[in-house]
């Protein structure tokens, strides 16, 4: 939990120094021991970019405030499927209709779309099953006014389950979009 | 790095298995399923004068035909006789105790860790010699040499090409959290001795595939935080990025001349089927449909693709030239889901995974379009055959996550091969070792 709220306030800093540079890549370490520590070196080299180059864009504090507030839909940053579906349940409507007004309103930030299925099925066919969910939210997120610049997806397919048991309850919790702002 | 404790346990059938403690590979082995009606056979220990050896090749012989579920090697201890040259052997004795055929051998040091296994095979009735080689060998490499010789003995009494010196290729997961994981791409011999390393990550790694001279490895890395392909030289380490980019980059299968790959790509947000020429790296797209098009592969004569598509509704196995051109349906209705198909060896059948009610691994027969299932839990993927057709290796759910299960393609043998910790997916059994 700690590590989360870390992550997001990372978040929300890179966000407001990230507006208009949504291109600024972050290194991948071949061996990465990134995942292990809560804060990955490339989100050390946006904190730094952050401090060299200033806070510019006044906007772009606020929106991080409501990506940070836990009140907000913006707060939601899971979107859950049903079996063998790519179709966004009502229940998410709103859900995504909120990142989509915040990316509309902050055009320099990027989303990433990381598409999960459960474990049933062969591994590369979840692999595009995972792009499908991944694909579906991104084209929901552009038809309510993000820009299609700023949505990036990855499908991990099953490879990367948060449940790991073999029965419903982890299988709807592994079919899953995770929005990831840098 | 976890070093792996290593185990290997024959639970069901009488072979002595407490002969075997220099154990090197990760995988340990349970045969879970014998088999009745299998060859008797008597595997006498080689005859060796010096310091004990690294392995005990008549053991690993031994261990090599059990598995193979065709023979059934006479344990050590009922033996009647330990010959070691043909002019010891009472083919009288070998009979009476129901053999049809005997293995004898020696090995001779002939400098510095270097050695000349020799070995012969009999036939108990007519006393006559089937197979008898010498066969040149060094510390490290005796039980390569011992599965040569298992080779041998398959081929002169089965006339079918033995598979174990044979190597397969897999994936090793642990998963300390949903986003904190170590993957291991490591290649073993067929007996799961012998593993090595060949990649570490991360990020997952998936769906390793061989070229058919065994000196290279396609697989797909997440290591640059998206899928793309690589193709690794096993022999020097040296690895090339072949694909990536936007989308999905994967499910990478070489061509029977290992000159191209068959390969899925989502470049426009839609999984299609490109073969990529490995030399020019010009890209053919294939297919083109709305639907999902994956897990390519090659038929032997390497003049037809076979793949997975959705664009029926649910996944079936549809088939198209290397050139491109149309593309025809190849499974119909039996099971709502097949998918993740390979040829035989011989090309007349396909192992693929089959689904409705769970998922298992079925035989297709082209000719018939009847299918064969062989295998009965519930998460069973990605099988592969032996390089010779005998047996299929695949991926299915253990106590502790995926581990390996090989099966006879009758069905009459099964094994497990399992890590003692973690768990072990997407085996591809590698070809013949020249």
């Amino acid at each position: 939990m700690t590590r989360y709220l870390l992550n997001m306030t990372l978040a929300a800093m890179v966000v407001v120094t990230l507006s208009g540079c949504s291109s600024l890549g972050k290194k991948a370490p071949a061996n990465a021991a990134v995942e292990n520590g809560g804060i990955s070196n490339g989100e050390m080299n946006d904190i730094d970019a952050a401090r060299s180059r200033g806070l510019k864009d006044g906007a772009g504090a606020a929106g991080a405030n409501a990506l940070n507030d836990p009140k907000s839909p913006l707060s939601t940053r899971i979107i859950y499927f049903d079996y063998d579906s790519t179709t966004i349940r009502s229940d998410f409507g709103p859900i995504v209709q909120a990142h989509a007004s915040y990316l509309a309103a902050h055009p320099g930030t990027a989303l990433t779309l990381e598409g999960h299925t459960d474990e049933r099925g062969t591994p590369e066919y979840n692999l595009a099953l995972g792009e499908r969910r991944a694909m579906a939210v991104r084209r929901q997120l552009v038809l309510l006014g993000a820009n299609a610049g700023q949505v990036k997806t990855v499908s991990y397919g099953k490879e990367r389950p948060v449940a790991e048991g073999h029965d419903e309850a982890s299988y709807g919790k592994n079919r899953r979009v995770e929005l990831v702002y840098p | 790095m976890i070093r792996i404790a290593i185990v290997f346990l024959v639970l069901v059938v009488g072979i002595d298995a407490t002969a075997q403690t220099a154990s090197r590979g990760p995988l340990e082995i349970r045969i879970t399923q014998g088999v009745e009606g299998a060859l008797p056979v008597a595997i006498v220990p080689f005859e060796w004068g010096g310091a004990p050896l690294p392995e005990d090749i008549a053991q690993v012989i031994a261990n090599d035909l059990t598995r193979s579920g065709s023979f059934t090697p006479m344990p050590r201890q009922d033996l009647p006789a330990r010959p070691t040259d043909v002019t010891q052997i009472n083919f009288k004795d070998w009979r009476a105790v129901g053999m049809d055929n005997l293995v004898i051998g020696k090995i001779n040091a002939t400098g510095e860790g270097e050695y000349t296994v020799e070995f012969r095979l009999l036939d108990v009735f007519s006393g006559k010699q089937l197979a008898g080689f010498q066969i040149p060998s060094h510390a490290s490499n005796l039980r390569l040499t011992a599965h040569h010789i298992s080779d041998i003995i398959y081929e002169a009494l089965l006339k079918t090409k033995g598979a174990f010196s044979t190597r397969i290729a897999y994936v090793t997961v642990d998963r300390r959290g949903p986003k904190d994981s170590t993957y291991r791409l490591q290649i073993a011999d067929a007996d799961g001795y012998s593993a090595r390393t060949i990649l570490e990550s991360t990020q997952p790694i998936l769906s390793p595939a061989w070229s058919r001279d065994g000196n290279r490895l396609a697989y797909v890395s997440f290591e640059e935080k998206n899928s793309a392909i690589y193709v690794q030289d096993i022999r020097t380490g040296e690895r090339r990025k072949v694909v990536s980019g936007i989308g999905i980059n994967s499910s990478p299968a070489f061509s029977p001349d290992g000159q191209r790959l068959a390969v899925t790509r989502s470049l426009e947000g839609n999984p299609d089927i490109y073969v990529v020429d490995l030399s020019s790296g010009q890209q053919t797209r294939l297919t083109t449909d709305a639907g999902i098009d994956t897990e390519a592969s090659w038929s032997p004569d390497g003049q037809t693709i076979i793949f997975t598509s959705d664009r029926g509704g649910a996944p079936q196995i549809y088939r198209v030239s290397p050139a491109g051109g149309p593309q025809q349906r190849v499974t119909f209705n039996a099971g709502d889901y097949n998918a993740r198909a390979s040829y035989a060896p011989d090309g007349k059948s396909l192992v693929m995974v089959h689904g409705g009610g769970g998922f298992h691994i079925a035989i297709f027969t082209l000719a018939t379009g009847e299918f064969h299932v062989i295998s009965q839990a519930s998460l069973d993927e990605s099988p592969s055959f032996a390089p010779n057709g005998s047996m299929i290796i695949y991926a299915t759910m253990g106590g502790h996550g995926m581990e390996l299960a090989a099966t006879s393609v009758d069905g009459r043998i099964k094994q497990r091969l399992a890590l003692q910790h973690g768990q072990v997916r997407e085996p591809a059994w590698g070809p013949f070792r020249e």
